[in-house]
């Protein structure tokens, strides 16, 4: 059976994290491990992809319980893309952690933690059963709570408490969403769910549904009046654990924004004006948030708000185009802040603070590492042909032809601002003249490292850095890709007959 | 029975959203639980209530032969329950470390990661 193997990626991070809690006190066998396995999930992870995009959608029944009763396992191409980026981020943080994360951390269980949360992750992209993305939402949350408090430092905890709170009360509104949502459809299926909330006369209660939906997915993605617990929680914890937050947490809130509300919420203006309008908010305040900061893992914070503003705008603009803007960017923005957060855990390594007041002068001591770090920088900003440059495009032409100018508008504010940060990042921290700092006690610095363990923390960063290249170089490719998934999304029945079968719809 | 759950659920949230808004770090967690509680009975309640029939098919028949009481409910009850009790040990314990460290247990102070370095 070809469509099993819709369930490996799942089954695969299991596998590791239960084996690496084997291995508790072997810290050398964990980081083994770790590694090994994120390169056996990013091998199952490229063919689920090439499976799916040479099949169609997959689907499996847990437990041969057909849809609608039992809960579906569907690998269309959206979820597949996600599933690749996922494990390519992984596999790039499993091997920065085992350079940077301080053994006394690895002893309380990161790396099976770490392997929990993309196991979390792994499942959310897949399931397609409302309240099982409520439970692959736990798992994600319990392991991400975990690892942002490792370690124990004052700034985490303190971090660590807002994020928290925000978090499990997302969780209780994605929870009450679910409990209405089955009290007027009684199913719990998304594709099911798709055929009988269009189904439905009172539409204010869909409506009411849909809210929820979105307000508990929006703190989750850190949306426009709701996301003021990322700037005051990512800065925390140790780059690691940042790159793998900035790079995916965010995005897995997104990616349940783009499915529910084009899977089961479809077609209500009311629904579309809100969005657009949390979009171009979050796109101003997340760059305004930006602009006056100090700390570099603070400007990159806000500059996630800011972003997440443009996948949730091209999912507002409704039209194919524009979502297949917004799944580029998706595709894009993934890979690069996972890489940006990577590069600030190597800066700090060199120089040993965050502050851009006290950093400088890393271009004349490191010419070939600050190239290296220049490029996650300009495909951040999409200066043309690197990969921020053609969701963009595709965004503004989208809102041209809505006329929708304020939008337009907010898309230039922020990524002029974004272009402002970046320019000022490379000036502060790789032109100007580099301060004598005090020697930090205690603190391994770059160039006093073994030659290992520099490899493992410059590999990741050359590995996204060329992925980030091709997604720009070969953006031929990715548009094909995005318009493919954009494509599925629009034209939902064939997610809907690929999960219920034929006759099911039929009756 | 429906409307007397209706108003409980109102208070649960109500109640749980104004202990979130105090400044102690207790009372958050409390504000926590009882909006769990809430959204538990809210699933109960809107998977209609439906009292005395079990879902259970007699032994002659092979299919159910009256109105049942719908068990999904129950189930994603049980499952949010055990889930949120889960969250809520861990929250307890990282509020004792939080206080043991910053030695405050007032929301207001703790804002050092929000301040500009």
């Amino acid at each position: 059976m070809i469509q099993h193997i819709v369930l490996y990626p799942i089954l695969i991070q299991v596998f590791i994290a239960i084996l690496l809690l084997f291995c508790w006190s072997r810290v050398h066998w964990q980081k083994v491990i770790s590694v090994v396995g994120s390169f056996l999930s990013l091998g199952i992870a490229i063919i689920l992809f090439i499976t799916t995009w040479n099949e169609g959608t997959l689907t499996v029944q847990a437990g041969g319980w057909d849809a609608p009763f039992g809960i579906s396992f569907v690998s269309d191409t959206f979820a597949a893309t996600l599933i690749l980026l996922t494990a390519i981020s992984g596999l790039a943080v499993s091997v920065f952690s085992v350079g940077t994360i301080l053994p006394a951390r690895l002893k309380f269980g990161y790396l099976p933690i770490f392997h929990f949360l993309l196991l979390g992750l792994n499942g959310a992209f897949l399931t397609g059963d409302i309240f099982n993305l409520y439970v692959w939402f736990e798992v994600i949350i319990i392991s991400s709570f975990v690892l942002i408090t490792i370690g124990g430092e004052k700034a985490q905890l303190e971090g660590a408490l807002k994020y928290f709170t925000l978090n499990i009360f997302a969780s209780m509104i994605f929870l009450t969403a679910v409990a209405v949502l089955y009290g007027i459809t009684g199913s719990l299926n998304m594709a099911d769910l798709s055929i009988k909330v269009a189904a439905i006369e009172n539409r204010g209660l869909v409506e009411v549904s849909a809210v929820l939906f979105l307000i508990g997915f929006g703190i989750k993605s850190a949306l426009f009046p709701l996301y003021f617990w990322l700037p005051a929680s990512y800065h925390t914890p140790p780059p690691a654990v940042s790159a793998i937050f900035g790079g995916l947490l965010t995005k897995v809130g997104v990616y349940a924004i783009i499915r529910v509300f084009t899977l089961i919420f479809v077609g209500d203006v009311f629904l579309e004006n809100i969005i657009l309008t949390l979009a171009g908010f979050t796109l101003v305040s997340g760059a305004l948030g930006a602009l006056v900061q100090n700390n570099i893992v603070k400007i990159f914070s806000y500059l996630i708000i800011c972003h997440i503003g443009y996948m949730i705008l091209g999912l507002g603009l409704v039209s194919e185009l524009a979502i297949a803007g917004a799944v580029f960017y998706l595709i894009h923005d993934i890979i690069v802040k996972t890489n940006l957060f990577m590069v600030s855990g190597l800066i700090y390594r060199i120089k040993g603070t965050f502050s851009m007041r006290d950093l400088g002068g890393l271009y004349a001591k490191y010419p070939l590492l600050s190239l290296l770090m220049a490029i996650p920088f300009f495909s951040l900003v999409g200066i043309p042909p690197l990969s921020g440059f053609w969701p963009k495009l595709a965004l503004i032409t989208e809102s041209f032809k809505m006329s929708n100018y304020w939008l337009i508008a907010a898309v230039l504010f922020a990524t002029f601002i974004t272009f402002y940060l970046i320019a000022k990042i490379w000036s502060e921290v790789f032109w100007k003249e580099g301060k004598v700092l005090p020697k930090l006690y205690n603190f391994r610095y770059f160039d006093k490292l073994k030659l290992e363990k520099k490899v493992q923390i410059v590999a990741p960063i050359i590995f996204l850095a060329f992925v980030s290249l091709f997604i720009g170089f070969g953006a031929e490719y990715i548009q094909q890709l995005a318009l493919r998934v954009a494509n599925e999304l629009t034209n939902n029945q064939h997610y809907v007959q690929s999960v219920l079968g034929e006759q099911m719809i039929a009756n | 029975m429906e409307f007397i759950l209706a108003i409980l659920i109102g208070i649960f949230y109500a109640s749980g959203l104004y202990m979130m808004l105090r400044r102690s770090l207790v009372k958050l967690i409390i504000g926590l639980i009882l909006i769990g509680n809430g959204a538990n009975l809210l699933i109960f309640l809107l998977g209609r209530i439906t009292k005395g029939l079990p879902p259970i098919i007699p032994g002659e028949s092979p299919v159910f032969l009256k109105a049942y009481a719908d068990p999904i409910p129950q189930a994603l009850i049980l499952t949010a329950i055990v889930i949120s009790f889960g969250l809520q040990s861990f929250a307890i314990v990282l509020v004792k470390r939080a206080y043991s460290v910053v030695k405050t247990d007032d929301l207001d102070q703790m804002n050092s990661t929000d301040q500009f370095s």
